[in-house]
């Protein structure tokens, strides 16, 4: 049996210590939120927030996020909600499925740097890939939502 | 016969998925279309396939018969209804229809959803406008000429109002009007403006169910291991391992279905999550009988086809006197432009769900064909088509993959087998191994320059395998439809000619977001970027002469194509780029402008390079696709066409040796990310012209620009992609 804290709640699964924590969350947990896309930590659908980092879900072990906290796009973090206002007001999606992955990475940016430059951005967001290519509205909405925060 | 009915007090309104109550409208569309099958021509029986209800609590209903897939048309088509029809957006709710032939043409391929829905929808919006107008009249007891709508309220002139919920129950009495009168387009207040996509809110919260997130009671996960050649079979297989997999529960042979869109086969791992199922694949033992196309090497091949190019062709279209232009040249140019094989790659891989019970089957399934899936599953189940549900969930890209529903069988097979709902899902690394590949091309132009620098001759010979290959194998020449689009070049060139060279096919070849423009729109810009080198002049003005006057030319489609708009987007996108102007040292332009799915893109990129690597500054893209319905749809689809232009451009090649296709995911098979990116600039020419395609056309344009830019700055022309095989990137 492995505990696992996901936005706030405790789950008790019975698994395979070696299954990746994206397929826990999806499969046995149940949130399917987080996504699939590679399974090799390449294209950053699966990102979510292990005790305030991100990471690529299907990299870790469900073992390893014992006793952790983790946040999927179906949690609640005060920046990732304004991130999904900005994302929503400049629609941001095309296909969508990336931008679980997108927001997460950019909550993660937020929390740590409030107000990220241009190569800051990148950094934080070259992990995730984007096949319909939304990444400039993915900027224009990270640059709109430190702005909003300025002006409280 | 009226193409649109009042069907509210009609019993069959379950059938298309809307419960009963309130008004609800019927359209066959059909009657507006220039395609549709000829059975719902049939207007003697009244076959809608388009769906509006209102309901009293003033919510407005309406069934969406096209996938969604990143392309907006949930949003687009909705707002054209909710426009005409003086609705409140807010108001608005999109059902997705599951597929059926009910619907109409439900295939989202070819950028015409919008074409074709337009006016119907148009139409359905202003009636049901035109009828709660009247139910107000009638309840106010005033003329209708008093009476105007606004915002989901009819309004009279006193002042007085009343919403559109409340006139429900009188207007679903009404007959449709006979005479409608459409909104004034200056008066729209969705269409041709920015409107907020009706499933943002979902896909931002991770709420949105896509295929690989449906889930039913009792549900197994399936993988399956295909033959790593195209066609190849399983001679013998082990299990033991597999089944020793934690949570793994069955391995099963599934059989190839030797058809278009049948599965490859393969064997089939059951287990109770994913993960089991991709382990328990991993751990299967195979033999295979790899079968006849486990000699394809994409190396030699290319050096194969591009023999062929170079050597007399079968003749697809011959205008004037080729070989007299060249006689009598001034100046001969010559290139040869090979371009490689490239796999869709959506960020959702292939994946259904299927629940096969007795003769009955409903499958849950990211497809951008429903119609076409329900047909492969009823043929596959030997079921009437009518015992077949495909529920169409959201999907994670397409771009052409997700129209072919093999994957579709797949689940239906190993449910069958297994007598239990399954969701089958594709690795990544199944996904760019066994594709529908867009085609590998090698293309040789040839063309006679006279001593004022104008085109007097121009030859274009290429070889691909054809998309025709995969309905009909053994084809090993181009088809007609890749064809047209070298001999339509809008070019004002009096001796013409297209021939097309041998060229089997060793994997299933597929259409890709743009399709044959890509080879088409390569070699063409780039082709008339060396002209214009050649003949010393600049290539805005070379090309603005090469397409030559205005005039509109007759094609056998029932669209044709206007220079005049062609020159036009040009124009404007050299204007907005300042073209000509100096730009920052080191930096340079490139432009290119082409025709497809009847829409006219030209784009200009700014490049600058350091330590030899290509960086791309600005795209300038300008778009002609008539009358617009959502310019922000738009403008993101070609935002991300130039994203999709650059993937290609820079990082896209599938390659084959030994018949096996050597990338495996995004790692070598690259995508371009965040810090690559240019700032892209869009413009919409404004046009009351029928509205055209949008999803594709963006696609083409962006990968000759690059070439053209690059040469501009270093002097050195790249016939070949993707640029990082010369190190560029
Ligand atoms: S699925 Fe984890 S990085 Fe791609
Ligand atoms: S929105 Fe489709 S992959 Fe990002």
């Amino acid at each position: 049996m492995i505990t696992l804290q996901i936005n706030g709640e405790k789950h008790k699964i019975d698994v395979a210590p070696e299954m990746p924590l994206l397929w826990a969350i999806r499969d046995i947990v149940g949130l399917t939120g987080t996504k699939y896309g590679c399974g090799i930590g390449v294209c950053g659908s699966c990102k979510v927030l292990l005790d305030n980092s991100p990471v690529q879900s299907c990299m870790i072990p469900v073992s390893a996020a014992e006793g952790k906290n983790v946040i999927t796009i179906e949690g609640v973090s005060k920046n990732l909600q304004l991130l999904q206002e900005s994302w929503t007001a400049l629609n941001v999606p095309q296909c969508g499925f990336c931008q679980p992955g997108q927001l997460i990475a950019a909550t993660a940016l937020l929390d740590k740097i409030s107000e990220p430059t241009d190569e800051e951005i990148n950094e934080a967001m070259i992990g995730n890939i984007c096949r319909c290519g939304t990444y400039q509205r993915i900027k224009n909405a990270i640059h709109r939502t430190v702005e909003l925060k300025k002006q409280g | 016969m009226n193409p649109i009915k009042n069907i509210s007090r009609r019993t069959f309104v379950k059938s298309v998925g809307l419960a009963s109550g309130g008004l609800i409208l019927a359209c066959n569309t059909s009657v507006f279309s220039d395609k549709e099958k000829d059975e719902n021509k049939d207007l003697t029986n009244f076959n809608p396939n388009l769906f509006v209800q209102l309901n009293s609590d003033g919510s407005l209903i309406l069934i969406a018969s096209r996938s969604e897939m990143g392309n907006g048309v949930r949003t687009s088509l909705t707002s054209v209804i909710a426009d005409e029809m003086d609705a409140d957006w807010t108001k608005v709710i999109v059902q997705q229809a599951v597929g059926d032939a009910k619907y109409g043409d439900q295939n989202t391929d070819g950028s015409r959803s919008v074409r074709y829905l337009y006016e119907p929808m148009r139409k359905m919006g202003a009636m049901a406008r035109a009828m709660l107008i009247s139910a107000a009249a009638q309840t106010w007891k005033v003329p209708v000429t008093e009476c105007t709508a606004e915002n989901h309220f009819v309004l009279h002139s006193s002042g007085k109002k009343i919403a559109y919920g409340d006139l429900v129950e009188i207007a679903k009495n009404l007959e449709v009007p006979t005479e409608i009168t459409y909104k004034n387009p200056k008066d729209f207040k969705y269409i041709g403006k920015k409107l907020r996509g009706v499933d943002t809110e979902e896909y931002s919260n991770g709420s949105a169910i896509f295929g690989l997130d449906k889930r039913l009671p009792n549900m197994k996960f399936a993988a399956m291991q295909r033959c790593p050649v195209t066609f190849g079979t399983v001679k013998s297989f082990d299990k033991t391992a597999a089944l020793k997999v934690a949570g793994v529960i069955d391995v099963i042979e599934i059989l190839r279905i030797a058809k278009p869109f049948g599965t490859l086969g393969g064997i089939a791992v059951i287990a109770s999550n994913t993960w089991a199922a991709f382990k328990g694949k991993d751990a299967l033992k195979i033999e295979w009988d790899l079968g006849d196309n486990a000699s394809y090497d994409s190396e030699k091949y290319m050096k194969q086809i591009t023999e062929n190019v170079h050597k007399q062709g079968k003749v697809g279209k011959d205008v004037g006197n080729v070989n007299k232009a060249f006689k009598n040249a001034h100046k001969i140019v010559e290139s040869t432009y090979q371009l490689p094989h490239l796999a869709h790659a959506p960020m959702e891989v292939p994946n259904a769900v299927a629940w096969v019970q007795g003769d009955s089957c409903e499958v849950w399934a990211p497809t951008q064909d429903p119609q076409s899936a329900r047909k492969e599953v009823a043929d596959y189940l030997e079921t009437p088509e009518d015992k077949v549900t495909i529920n169409v969930t959201f999907l994670g890209g397409g771009f052409g993959r997700k129209s072919k529903p093999d994957y579709v069988v797949e689940a239906v097979a190993i449910s069958k087998a297994i007598n239990a709902p399954v969701q089958i899902v594709w690795t990544r690394e199944d996904d760019i191994k066994h594709g529908y590949y867009h085609t590998v091309s090698s293309q040789y132009l040839k063309a006679s320059l006279d001593k004022q620098g104008n085109v007097t001759g121009w030859l274009n010979r290429f070889a691909l395998p054809s998309i025709a290959s995969t309905f009909s194998p053994g084809v090993d020449y181009p088809a007609g439809f890749e064809i047209s689009s070298a001999a339509n070049v809008p070019f004002d060139i009096k001796n013409m000619k297209v021939e097309v060279g041998q060229s089997p096919a060793y994997v299933r070849i597929g259409w890709l977001r743009s399709v044959i423009n890509i080879p088409h729109g390569f070699s063409q810009n780039v082709f008339a970027d060396e002209l214009a080198v050649a003949a010393g002049k600049d290539p805005l003005e070379f090309r603005l002469n090469l397409i030559g006057k205005d005039r509109i030319e007759e094609t056998e489609d029932p669209i044709k194509y206007n220079t005049a708009r062609l020159k036009n987007v040009l124009k404007l996108a050299t204007k907005n780029a300042n073209w000509g102007k100096p730009l920052p040292e080191g930096h340079a332009y490139g432009l290119s402008v082409h025709y497809s799915f009847y829409s006219y893109v030209a784009s200009v990129v700014e490049i600058s390079m350091a330590f030899n690597k290509v960086k791309v500054h600005n795209v300038y893209t300008v778009i002609d696709c008539g009358q617009t319905v959502n310019k922000d749809t738009i403008k993101a689809q070609m935002e991300g066409a130039a994203i999709f232009g650059m993937s290609l451009a820079f990082y896209g090649k599938i390659t084959a040796k030994n018949g096996a296709i050597e990338q495996s995911n995004y790692s070598d098979y690259k995508m371009i990310r965040m810090n690559e990116i240019p700032k892209v600039h869009v413009e919409i020419v404004e046009s009351t012209e029928i509205p055209t395609g949008v999803g594709e056309p963006g696609v083409p344009v962006i990968a000759p620009a690059i070439v053209n830019a690059i040469f501009k700055l270093t002097g050195k022309r790249y016939y070949n992609l993707p640029l990082s095989d010369y190190g560029l990137v």
